[in-house]
């Protein structure tokens, strides 16, 4: 069992979903991104995931965008994604990395999966890697005991839901909109359609993300998903504070009232 | 027979398709739609009908004589540059608009660099009654001013990207963020031979008759094949468009010119094959300008066409086994070239196209005095005066009356 099957366990026991929370290494700073990741965890958040800030983030709307630029002119490299990961897994939250492809296959995928691992990391996400793409990284990613965590989405039929499902370990990201990351005003009607429709061809966890900003809305998403996945609105709390110390108190409310909703209470 | 790409649109190790899920099926679809109809006769001959008396193609192949003799080579130009909207990008975009139309789709979107995509799919979508919108860098949207001038006119909305770079490469994203939330009712547009499967196959598709043509014209011109084909490269589709025809036809060369902007030795440049390494970018894996850990580098050109830091799969491939090769052609080699056109032909070539010339002038001197260059003359330069006259210094300084007094 890897770390995060091992979530999956107790949060399935516990008779709740998990909270998945995202914030871009490097943002606004190495340092502060990680008391960030630790703010949210201590607010409640079960997995983490680090972002490797990109320059073409075409998955991604303005507010992720608008960190990830920030953390590139600040001089994020990827090593610092790897410290960041580290001090993320010292917390406890099973942890891992959301990236476009390009930086790992630059790194060296073997590399990457080995310094990841190395780190205390527990997979990736790849948001632009479908699993018809993966062979090198699913090699690796066996190599080195981390999880593939690939993505699904409306628009995917049911042939290709089965495949992916069957390609992923850890957990499945569902999209629950056709768009790019960001908070919505409303959760979409397509979540539970495709979390019913992944069911039926595969009994891996499923996390759902893209547009949730607070704790009803994880309340809502936790009825029928395994993980609720939030990223823009946690990146939000830290963009839109005036200080440190008001941004993290934001990222630690936020994850409180989010780890609410999941509980479904 | 040379036969590429295969079923999951790879070309050798490049290609294939790097993009969110959320694409997959769309990309399918368009793949599936794309096959069936170039297997339609009807559609097939719609299109011909519509290349033929819109968009003034087939274009001819011109013998340029005076210039011939300066280069000391036979150079023949196809005159793409006489294509309606200026370029060959009108036989890429008529053939996608008309696939939109096919499929039903009401809304196209596009990505442009320096515009002239931009213009052609927005004439494009005029013609066809589509609705257009048009991503464009905002510093682009500044530079070329002009051509968003001339969208807009022809009824497309021109949004200028704020992201990133501000520039081509930024307009590509916001394109894809905008058809993954659209995709029902939205076609993409691409503007080169680049990008996921299936554009960089089906984009050679419409491009691949100016090759086509331009083998049979040579032949019955000259009687024989050209000892080389030259056409310059950003995303790639013109060189495609040339090349592919001739892919088979071992002993002719295939020269593709990349933007070397300030040279290669500065990394002032856009020559992505020459002086970049294999990565992954907008949807397919290629040759790119990356640093260390994998982010895209900004591109310089002179020729905001080429000024792009990915270039299409099919090249890189072609690259890697031979069969074609790419070397740079500086600013200054290029707008040296672009003055020789002007004054031995009376023909003003796209600065894009400068580069080809400028390539092929190289390849004179290799070749010498016996042998024969098909250069694809790939757009005309009306878009280009301006950065020319400043680039020659032919825009007179205003007069000065009196200190700080300007009339």
């Amino acid at each position: 069992m890897t770390a995060i099957d091992e979530l999956f366990a107790r949060t399935r026991a516990e008779g709740r979903a998990a909270l998945v929370g995202y914030l871009p290494a490097g943002f606004p700073s190495k340092e502060l991104s990680i008391k960030a990741i630790e703010a949210m965890v201590e607010g409640g958040v079960d997995l983490v995931e680090v972002g490797l800030p990109y320059s073409d983030p075409v998955m991604d709307g303005p507010t992720i965008q608008a960190a990830a630029e920030q953390a590139l002119r600040a001089g994020s490299r990827t090593t610092d994604v790897i410290d960041v990961v580290r001090a993320s897994a010292a917390t406890g939250a099973p942890t891992v990395v959301m990236t476009y492809w390009n930086p790992v296959e630059r790194f060296g995928v073997n590399r990457f999966a080995e310094a990841l691992a190395g780190a205390g990391g527990a997979g990736l996400i790849t948001p632009d890697l479908i699993p018809d793409e993966a062979a090198e990284w699913v090699a690796a990613s066996e190599q080195f005991g981390l999880d593939r965590i690939f993505l699904v989405a409306p628009s995917s039929t049911d042939e290709r839901l089965a495949m992916t499902a069957d390609a992923a370990s850890g957990f499945i990201y569902a999209t629950a909109v056709m768009g790019v990351t960001g908070a919505r005003e409303q959760t979409s009607a397509l979540g539970p359609e495709l979390v019913a429709r992944l069911r039926k061809v595969t009994d891996k966890p499923v996390g759902v993300g893209l547009g949730v900003s607070n704790g009803d809305q994880a309340r809502e998403v936790a009825e029928f998903a395994d993980a609720v996945i939030v990223g823009s609105a946690l990146v939000r709390c830290l963009l839109d504070a005036e200080d440190e110390s008001a941004g993290l108190e934001a990222i630690r409310r936020l994850a409180q009232d989010l780890r609410a909703g999941v509980e479904r209470n | 027979m040379y036969a590429q790409p295969d079923t999951t649109g790879h070309f050798g190790r490049f290609g294939g398709r790097f993009m969110p899920e959320a694409l997959i099926a769309p990309l399918d679809e368009l793949d599936h739609a794309w096959t069936d109809a170039k297997a339609d006769p009807t559609f097939m001959a719609e299109l011909d009908r519509m290349l033929r008396e819109y968009a003034n193609v087939p274009s001819p192949l011109y013998e340029a004589h005076r210039f011939s003799e300066a280069a000391g080579a036979r150079i023949l130009l196809k005159r793409e540059d006489l294509n309606h909207t200026g370029a060959h990008k009108i036989r890429n975009v008529i053939g996608q608009a008309l696939l939109a139309k096919r499929i039903g789709k009401p809304r196209a979107i596009a990505e442009t660099g320096a515009g002239q995509h931009g213009v052609a799919s927005a004439t494009a979508c005029a013609y066809l009654d589509l609705e257009c919108v048009v991503y464009m860098g905002e510093l682009d949207t500044q530079r070329q001013a002009l051509n968003v001038a001339r969208m807009r006119m022809l009824g497309a909305e021109v949004v200028p990207v704020t992201t990133g770079s501000r520039t081509l490469k930024d307009a590509i994203n916001e394109a894809l963020r905008d058809w993954v939330a659209s995709v029902d009712t939205t076609s993409y547009l691409f503007g080169t031979a680049a990008g996921p499967h299936p554009f960089p196959s089906m984009v050679r598709d419409l491009t691949r008759g100016i090759g086509d043509e331009a083998r049979a014209q040579v032949l019955e011109l000259t009687g024989s094949l050209p000892d080389a084909a030259v056409a310059c490269v950003g995303g790639g589709s013109n060189a495609i468009g040339l090349f592919t025809a001739f892919i088979d036809d071992a002993d002719v060369r295939l020269v593709g010119i990349e933007a070397g902007g300030d040279g290669v030795e500065t990394g002032r440049h856009a020559a992505t094959i020459t002086g970049g390494d294999v990565g992954v970018l907008h949807g397919a894996r290629s040759f790119l300008l990356q640093d260390e850990d994998g982010q895209t580098i900004e591109s310089h050109s002179i020729s905001a066409g080429l000024d792009y830091p990915g270039v299409g799969p099919e090249h890189s491939f072609l690259a890697d086994t031979g069969r074609a090769s790419y070397v740079p052609a500086t600013d200054a080699e290029a707008m040296s070239a672009f003055d020789l056109l002007c004054k031995t032909e009376g023909i003003i070539p796209a600065i894009e196209s400068a580069h080809a010339l400028a390539g092929a002038l190289e390849l004179a001197k290799e070749l010498g005095p016996d042998s024969t260059i098909l250069v694809n003359l790939s757009g005309r330069g009306d878009k280009d005066v301006h950065t020319a006259a400043e680039y020659f210094g032919l825009i007179d300084e205003p007069v000065v009356l009196e200190q700080g007094v300007e009339e």
